[in-house]
């Protein structure tokens, strides 16, 4: 397959514009992943960046442009329908649920897959029971390849902050999905904890094929990690390349590169 | 000491059936975000439904079977018809719509059940029995330990199902559940119905001892309290809330009532809400609110 191949492509991002009560977040954008890479995408804050992944989530809807995914049209989405047509997405302040264990935030990635009924469950039946067995695998996969066994029954709002990311992550993981959304996975973690999460981030993409979305600041991170990068800059693409491309790009290092955080 | 050990178990027990009322406010309040003041409403429309198939002759079991379909049913008009199209507005204008839910319900089953007072017989003697010198209501054992057993079945349908687990996922951040593909409005769907559950136990408990009539929707104003002590996002804290409010507002009856002339019932509650709202005002298990962004 080539680059230019349509069927390479597994997102189009097509003349995409979204506004807030007149202020443009993102302004005609355009922009496509191939099946199979990490895309990051970066520029300064306030750039567009999470509110395109909340486009992509289903949970604001464009005023103009649409979405191909896999070959699937739409410019309005429903959440629920983003889930089953697998993309999964972590968020950019943590959005666990904090009262459960890490096995169970995990195992909340499989819930929608539940095809037994709610009466089946309660009383225990054998297709629940398979089911949730199915589903339990599932999960100690996702905490083996994780390197999170050992805290599996602890309650998550008791983590560290890097381990609380990596049951995010997780819990998105473990329903398979084709395409990962990632909203700055490695915010506030130290040199230390962003190698471990750039290593499984490559690990997923490299093993299980997944697509990944990333958003991330540390260029350094950006750089090694991906293949390539869509700039944004007041919800405009300034650059769309391979690291290198964009990182020799003039209007990049004026816009972003350069820019004091 | 045995007259007060008396007055305290009686009012523990009697606590029980606030416990079940306001654990249906909780369930709603965690899933939905909804304050529910429809709960006492729609805890007699069920308790009515029941007694008026009862009457006519259904059996016992049929007639509970029967009404909690209905039940069902009615939790999914009021998601399909109510809360889907005002998700996302202001706590306020969701309390007003279930202010106006109780309104609509309560009408609704008064006009098409009648108001007439219903007796009920659930085949418990009220005869006391006697633990020591110490006599306690057997009617009101009996119904403590049917709010234990309701109790219990919450506790595994939420802590040991996958359904149950959705449902703590919504409660707890609602964006995410949504974005792992969990069907909100299902949820709300199967919560109403269980909180309405809840309240149909608790309404045939109370119907057995007073009659099943009007003022049996007017449990919602006892609940408050509880929830105000208990707090409104923990069952543990309704349960708490429901046993101290029964506790307390007997032994003040008995203790305080020949001082201010009686029916202090009526009113105690409130005096320990209010407390609660000056000392801890999430409740002794409630969340302290934390604005979300």
């Amino acid at each position: 397959m080539t680059a230019t191949d349509p069927q390479d492509r597994i997102l189009e991002v097509r003349e995409i514009s979204l506004s807030f009560k007149g202020v443009n977040a993102i302004s005609a954008l355009s922009f496509a992943v191939r099946r199979g890479e990490i895309c990051a995408l970066i520029g300064p804050n306030g750039a567009g960046k999470s509110s395109l992944l909340n486009i992509l989530n289903g949970v604001y809807t464009p005023d103009r442009g649409e979405i191909v995914f896999n070959n699937r049209h739409f410019r309005t989405i429903d959440p629920l329908e983003v889930a089953r047509r697998g993309i999964g997405r972590t968020f950019q302040n943590n959005a666990l649920f904090h009262k459960m264990t890490v096995l169970e935030n995990v195992l909340t990635g499989l819930a929608r897959h539940a095809s037994s009924g709610f009466l089946q469950q309660a009383w225990r039946l054998p297709r629940a029971r398979a089911e949730e067995a199915a589903h339990r695998e599932r999960a100690e996969e996702i905490l083996e390849f994780l390197e999170l066994q050992s805290c599996r029954d602890a309650v998550v709002g008791s983590l560290a902050y890097g381990l609380q990311k990596r049951v995010e992550l997780g819990r998105a993981l473990v329903a398979a999905p084709a395409l990962l959304l990632l909203d700055e996975p490695m915010a506030g973690m130290n040199i230390e904890e962003k190698a471990e999460m750039s290593e499984f981030v490559a690990t997923i993409n490299r093993d299980r094929g997944t697509t990944v979305i990333l958003i991330e600041h540390d260029i350094g991170v950006v750089m090694s990690l991906s293949r390539h990068v869509v700039v944004l800059d007041y919800g405009r693409k300034i650059a769309d390349g391979t690291p290198a491309e964009v990182q020799s790009n003039p209007e990049v290092i004026a816009a972003y590169l350069g820019a004091v955080h | 000491m045995e007259f007060f050990l008396e007055t305290l178990i009686g009012g523990l027990l009697a606590g029980t059936m606030y416990s079940l009322v306001a654990i249906g406010f909780v369930l709603i309040y965690k899933a939905s975000g909804v304050f529910n003041f429809a709960q006492g409403s729609l805890l007699l429309f069920s308790t009515l439904t029941f007694v008026s198939l009862h009457e006519a002759g259904l059996p016992f079991a049929a007639a509970l079977l029967v009404t909690i379909v209905i039940l069902a049913g009615v939790a999914v008009l009021i998601e399909r018809l109510l809360l889907r199209p005002l998700a996302n507005r202001s706590p306020m204008a969701l309390f007003i719509m279930t202010l106006g839910l109780s309104f609509i319900v309560e009408g609704v089953a008064q006009g098409v059940m009648g108001a007439q007072v219903h007796a009920l017989d659930l085949g418990i003697d009220d005869v006391p029995i006697y633990l020591g010198n110490i006599m306690i209501s057997q009617f009101d054992l009996a119904a403590a330990a049917t709010a234990l057993v309701l109790v219990g079945i919450l506790a595994v349908l939420f802590n040991k199902t996958r359904i149950g687990l959705s449902l703590r996922a919504v409660a707890d951040d609602t964006r995410a559940a949504l974005s792992l593909g969990i069907n909100l409005n299902r949820i709300w769907q199967i919560v109403w119905a269980v909180a309405g559950i809840s309240g149909l136990v608790a309404g045939m408990l109370w119907g057995a001892r007073q009659g099943v009539q009007f003022a049996l929707s007017l449990v919602v104003l006892k609940a408050l309290p509880v929830l105000i002590i208990g707090g409104f996002t923990s069952i543990g804290g309704a349960i708490a809330g429901g046993l101290i409010v029964g506790a307390a507002e007997t032994l003040a009856e008995t203790y305080l009532g020949p001082l201010v002339g009686g029916g202090l019932t009526s009113w105690f509650a409130y005096v320990l809400a209010i407390a609660f709202l000056y000392i801890r005002p999430a409740g002794l298990f409630g969340e302290r609110a934390i604005a979300r962004v």
